[in-house]
Protein backbone atom coordinates (compact mmCIF):
# COMPACT_ATOMS: atom_id res chain seq x y z
CA UNK A 1 0.00 0.00 0.00
CA UNK A 2 1.20 3.78 -0.38
CA UNK A 3 0.61 6.75 0.66
CA UNK A 4 -0.60 10.38 -0.92
CA UNK A 5 3.21 10.83 -0.96
CA UNK A 6 3.87 7.46 -3.40
CA UNK A 7 5.77 6.62 0.23
CA UNK A 8 4.84 2.63 1.48
CA UNK A 9 2.51 2.90 4.27
CA UNK A 10 1.24 0.13 6.45
CA UNK A 11 -0.88 -0.98 8.94
CA UNK A 12 -0.36 -3.89 11.47
CA UNK A 13 -2.65 -4.70 14.11
CA UNK A 14 -2.56 -7.62 16.67
CA UNK A 15 -4.76 -8.75 19.34
CA UNK A 16 -2.44 -10.22 22.22
CA UNK A 17 -2.77 -11.85 25.25
CA UNK A 18 -2.55 -10.25 28.87
CA UNK A 19 0.96 -12.24 29.34
CA UNK A 20 4.84 -10.24 29.35
CA UNK A 21 5.33 -12.79 26.43
CA UNK A 22 3.21 -9.84 24.72
CA UNK A 23 5.17 -7.32 25.86
CA UNK A 24 8.61 -8.92 23.73
CA UNK A 25 5.94 -9.35 20.68
CA UNK A 26 4.81 -5.56 20.48
CA UNK A 27 8.29 -4.95 20.69
CA UNK A 28 9.35 -6.69 18.54
CA UNK A 29 6.65 -5.72 15.85
CA UNK A 30 6.86 -2.23 16.27
CA UNK A 31 10.78 -1.78 16.13
CA UNK A 32 10.50 -3.99 12.84
CA UNK A 33 9.10 -1.11 11.24
CA UNK A 34 10.87 1.69 12.84
CA UNK A 35 13.87 -0.12 11.47
CA UNK A 36 12.37 -0.39 8.12
CA UNK A 37 11.67 3.47 8.39
CA UNK A 38 15.27 4.46 9.25
CA UNK A 39 15.32 5.47 12.66
CA UNK A 40 18.43 5.15 14.12
CA UNK A 41 19.62 3.08 16.90
CA UNK A 42 18.78 5.52 19.48
CA UNK A 43 15.63 6.49 18.07
CA UNK A 44 14.54 2.56 18.27
CA UNK A 45 15.47 2.31 22.02
CA UNK A 46 13.64 5.02 22.63
CA UNK A 47 10.41 3.97 20.69
CA UNK A 48 11.10 0.20 21.96
CA UNK A 49 10.78 1.48 25.87
CA UNK A 50 7.68 3.59 25.11
CA UNK A 51 6.11 0.16 24.06
CA UNK A 52 7.41 -1.73 26.48
CA UNK A 53 6.33 0.37 29.20
CA UNK A 54 2.76 1.01 27.38
CA UNK A 55 1.97 -2.68 26.58
CA UNK A 56 3.15 -3.61 31.03
CA UNK A 57 0.34 -0.74 31.80
CA UNK A 58 -2.24 -2.24 29.89
CA UNK A 59 -0.84 -6.30 30.80
CA UNK A 60 -0.28 -5.42 34.29
CA UNK A 61 -2.78 -2.53 35.02
CA UNK A 62 -4.99 -2.70 32.69
CA UNK A 63 -5.83 -6.22 32.27
CA UNK A 64 -4.56 -7.13 35.44
CA UNK A 65 -2.88 -10.66 33.58
CA UNK A 66 -6.59 -11.30 33.10
CA UNK A 67 -6.75 -14.35 30.12
CA UNK A 68 -10.05 -13.02 29.01
CA UNK A 69 -8.96 -9.59 28.41
CA UNK A 70 -6.84 -8.91 25.18
CA UNK A 71 -4.41 -6.38 24.92
CA UNK A 72 -5.23 -3.79 21.05
CA UNK A 73 -2.06 -3.29 19.36
CA UNK A 74 -2.15 -1.33 16.17
CA UNK A 75 1.15 0.31 14.13
CA UNK A 76 0.80 2.82 11.21
CA UNK A 77 3.68 4.19 9.43
CA UNK A 78 2.92 6.62 6.88
CA UNK A 79 6.23 8.57 5.24
CA UNK A 80 8.37 9.67 8.23
CA UNK A 81 5.45 9.01 10.93
CA UNK A 82 5.65 6.09 13.24
CA UNK A 83 1.89 6.22 15.13
CA UNK A 84 1.64 3.43 17.75
CA UNK A 85 -2.09 2.56 19.50
CA UNK A 86 -2.33 -0.23 22.59
CA UNK A 87 -5.65 -0.46 24.07
CA UNK A 88 -6.82 -2.64 27.09
CA UNK A 89 -9.85 -3.99 28.27
CA UNK A 90 -9.50 -2.70 32.04
CA UNK A 91 -10.61 -0.08 33.60
CA UNK A 92 -10.36 3.37 32.33
CA UNK A 93 -8.33 5.82 34.85
CA UNK A 94 -7.94 9.74 34.45
CA UNK A 95 -4.40 10.71 33.68
CA UNK A 96 -4.16 14.04 35.36
CA UNK A 97 -5.50 12.40 38.82
CA UNK A 98 -2.25 10.43 38.73
CA UNK A 99 0.77 11.62 41.15
CA UNK A 100 3.56 13.94 39.74
CA UNK A 101 6.66 11.55 39.36
CA UNK A 102 8.47 14.35 39.53
CA UNK A 103 7.07 16.20 42.96
CA UNK A 104 10.06 16.19 45.41
CA UNK A 105 7.09 14.23 47.87
CA UNK A 106 6.68 11.31 45.03
CA UNK A 107 10.35 10.96 43.42
CA UNK A 108 11.44 8.15 46.08
CA UNK A 109 7.81 6.50 45.05
CA UNK A 110 8.64 3.05 43.62
CA UNK A 111 6.23 2.73 40.95
CA UNK A 112 4.47 6.02 38.32
CA UNK A 113 7.33 6.58 36.08
CA UNK A 114 6.09 5.22 32.86
CA UNK A 115 3.99 7.96 31.69
CA UNK A 116 6.25 9.98 31.96
CA UNK A 117 8.70 7.83 29.68
CA UNK A 118 6.80 7.77 27.38
CA UNK A 119 5.70 11.38 27.39
CA UNK A 120 9.24 12.08 27.26
CA UNK A 121 10.48 9.97 24.62
CA UNK A 122 7.90 9.86 22.17
CA UNK A 123 6.65 13.15 20.03
CA UNK A 124 3.29 12.73 20.64
CA UNK A 125 1.50 11.26 23.67
CA UNK A 126 -2.37 10.98 24.24
CA UNK A 127 -4.18 8.61 27.00
CA UNK A 128 -7.81 8.29 26.31
CA UNK A 129 -10.84 6.16 27.17
CA UNK A 130 -11.21 3.02 24.80
CA UNK A 131 -14.82 2.32 23.41
CA UNK A 132 -16.69 0.19 24.82
CA UNK A 133 -13.96 -0.49 27.57
CA UNK A 134 -10.80 -0.12 28.44
CA UNK A 135 -8.18 2.49 28.20
CA UNK A 136 -6.24 3.28 24.96
CA UNK A 137 -2.74 5.21 24.25
CA UNK A 138 -1.88 6.68 21.25
CA UNK A 139 1.76 7.67 20.63
CA UNK A 140 3.72 8.89 17.57
CA UNK A 141 7.62 9.63 16.89
CA UNK A 142 8.55 11.31 13.61
CA UNK A 143 11.70 10.29 11.83
CA UNK A 144 14.51 13.16 11.89
CA UNK A 145 13.00 14.48 15.80
CA UNK A 146 15.04 14.48 18.23
CA UNK A 147 14.29 13.82 21.69
CA UNK A 148 12.77 16.40 23.85
CA UNK A 149 14.47 18.07 26.79
CA UNK A 150 13.65 16.36 30.02
CA UNK B 1 19.34 -11.33 28.66
CA UNK B 2 18.63 -10.85 32.14
CA UNK B 3 20.87 -8.88 34.50
CA UNK B 4 23.92 -10.83 36.01
CA UNK B 5 25.16 -9.44 38.71
CA UNK B 6 28.20 -10.02 40.95
CA UNK B 7 29.73 -8.10 43.99
CA UNK B 8 32.99 -7.29 45.07
CA UNK B 9 34.70 -5.33 48.01
CA UNK B 10 36.80 -2.41 47.49
CA UNK B 11 37.66 -1.60 51.62
CA UNK B 12 34.47 -1.35 53.31
CA UNK B 13 32.66 -0.07 50.12
CA UNK B 14 31.14 -3.42 48.21
CA UNK B 15 30.74 -2.40 44.43
CA UNK B 16 27.98 -4.53 42.68
CA UNK B 17 28.53 -5.21 39.10
CA UNK B 18 25.65 -5.49 36.71
CA UNK B 19 25.56 -7.01 33.29
CA UNK B 20 22.21 -6.96 31.47
CA UNK B 21 19.16 -5.50 31.82
CA UNK B 22 16.97 -4.16 34.66
CA UNK B 23 13.41 -4.53 33.75
CA UNK B 24 10.35 -5.79 35.02
CA UNK B 25 10.79 -9.63 35.74
CA UNK B 26 13.68 -11.54 36.36
CA UNK B 27 16.21 -8.33 36.27
CA UNK B 28 13.97 -6.46 38.71
CA UNK B 29 13.58 -8.92 40.85
CA UNK B 30 16.91 -10.12 40.87
CA UNK B 31 18.31 -7.13 41.48
CA UNK B 32 16.17 -6.24 44.21
CA UNK B 33 16.70 -9.70 46.27
CA UNK B 34 20.58 -8.66 45.76
CA UNK B 35 20.60 -5.04 48.01
CA UNK B 36 18.25 -6.50 50.29
CA UNK B 37 20.70 -9.21 50.89
CA UNK B 38 23.17 -7.47 51.03
CA UNK B 39 21.68 -5.06 53.19
CA UNK B 40 20.46 -7.40 55.75
CA UNK B 41 24.37 -8.76 55.56
CA UNK B 42 25.27 -5.41 57.25
CA UNK B 43 26.68 -4.05 53.60
CA UNK B 44 25.46 -0.19 54.03
CA UNK B 45 27.78 1.25 51.48
CA UNK B 46 26.57 0.18 47.93
CA UNK B 47 28.15 0.89 44.76
CA UNK B 48 26.47 -0.15 41.43
CA UNK B 49 28.34 -0.51 38.71
CA UNK B 50 26.09 -0.24 36.20
CA UNK B 51 28.17 0.01 33.14
CA UNK B 52 27.64 -2.86 31.56
CA UNK B 53 23.38 -2.43 32.07
CA UNK B 54 22.41 -2.05 28.55
CA UNK B 55 18.56 -1.43 29.50
CA UNK B 56 16.40 -0.18 32.31
CA UNK B 57 12.84 0.24 32.31
CA UNK B 58 10.48 2.16 34.61
CA UNK B 59 10.46 -1.23 36.81
CA UNK B 60 14.18 -1.22 37.10
CA UNK B 61 14.04 2.45 38.18
CA UNK B 62 11.55 2.11 40.46
CA UNK B 63 13.60 -1.09 42.10
CA UNK B 64 16.87 1.32 42.14
CA UNK B 65 15.06 3.64 44.39
CA UNK B 66 13.29 1.31 46.44
CA UNK B 67 16.89 -0.36 47.32
CA UNK B 68 18.17 3.16 48.18
CA UNK B 69 15.29 3.86 50.37
CA UNK B 70 15.85 0.34 51.98
CA UNK B 71 19.79 0.93 52.61
CA UNK B 72 19.29 4.61 53.64
CA UNK B 73 16.62 3.81 56.10
CA UNK B 74 18.85 1.39 57.98
CA UNK B 75 22.02 4.01 57.47
CA UNK B 76 23.68 3.60 54.82
CA UNK B 77 23.92 4.71 50.98
CA UNK B 78 23.82 3.92 47.52
CA UNK B 79 25.82 5.36 44.98
CA UNK B 80 25.98 5.01 40.78
CA UNK B 81 28.75 4.10 39.14
CA UNK B 82 29.60 4.35 34.95
CA UNK B 83 26.07 4.87 33.43
CA UNK B 84 25.69 4.66 30.03
CA UNK B 85 24.16 7.60 28.04
CA UNK B 86 20.95 6.18 27.81
CA UNK B 87 20.76 5.27 32.12
CA UNK B 88 21.55 8.77 32.18
CA UNK B 89 19.34 10.27 30.44
CA UNK B 90 16.70 8.10 32.14
CA UNK B 91 17.28 9.77 35.45
CA UNK B 92 17.72 13.06 33.75
CA UNK B 93 13.77 12.31 32.91
CA UNK B 94 12.62 11.45 36.39
CA UNK B 95 14.64 13.88 38.44
CA UNK B 96 16.73 10.91 40.22
CA UNK B 97 19.60 12.79 39.60
CA UNK B 98 18.73 15.04 42.61
CA UNK B 99 18.69 11.37 44.75
CA UNK B 100 21.36 9.53 43.65
CA UNK B 101 25.34 10.55 43.35
CA UNK B 102 26.68 9.52 40.33
CA UNK B 103 30.56 9.00 39.78
CA UNK B 104 32.37 8.05 36.44
CA UNK B 105 35.57 6.85 38.35
CA UNK B 106 35.19 4.07 40.84
CA UNK B 107 38.41 5.57 43.30
CA UNK B 108 36.77 8.62 43.03
CA UNK B 109 33.22 7.01 44.29
CA UNK B 110 34.59 4.80 46.63
CA UNK B 111 36.52 7.39 48.59
CA UNK B 112 32.85 9.35 48.30
CA UNK B 113 31.57 7.34 51.23
CA UNK B 114 31.28 8.52 54.41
Amino acid sequence: MADHDGVASQTVEELLESTLESVDQAEETVLRLATEMGFDEDEQHRIGMSVRECMVNAVVHGNRYNTRKKVHLTVSRTAGRLEIVVGDEGSSFDVSKLPDPLAEENLLRQSGRGLLMMQAFMDEFQVRPRQPLGTEVRMVKYLGESIKEA
Amino acid sequence: MSVKLTTRQVGDVTVVDAVGRITLGDGASTFRDTVRDLAAGGKKKLLLNLAEVSYIDSSGIGEMVSGFTTVSNQGGQVKLLNLTKRVKDLLQITKLYTVFEVFDDEASAVRSFT
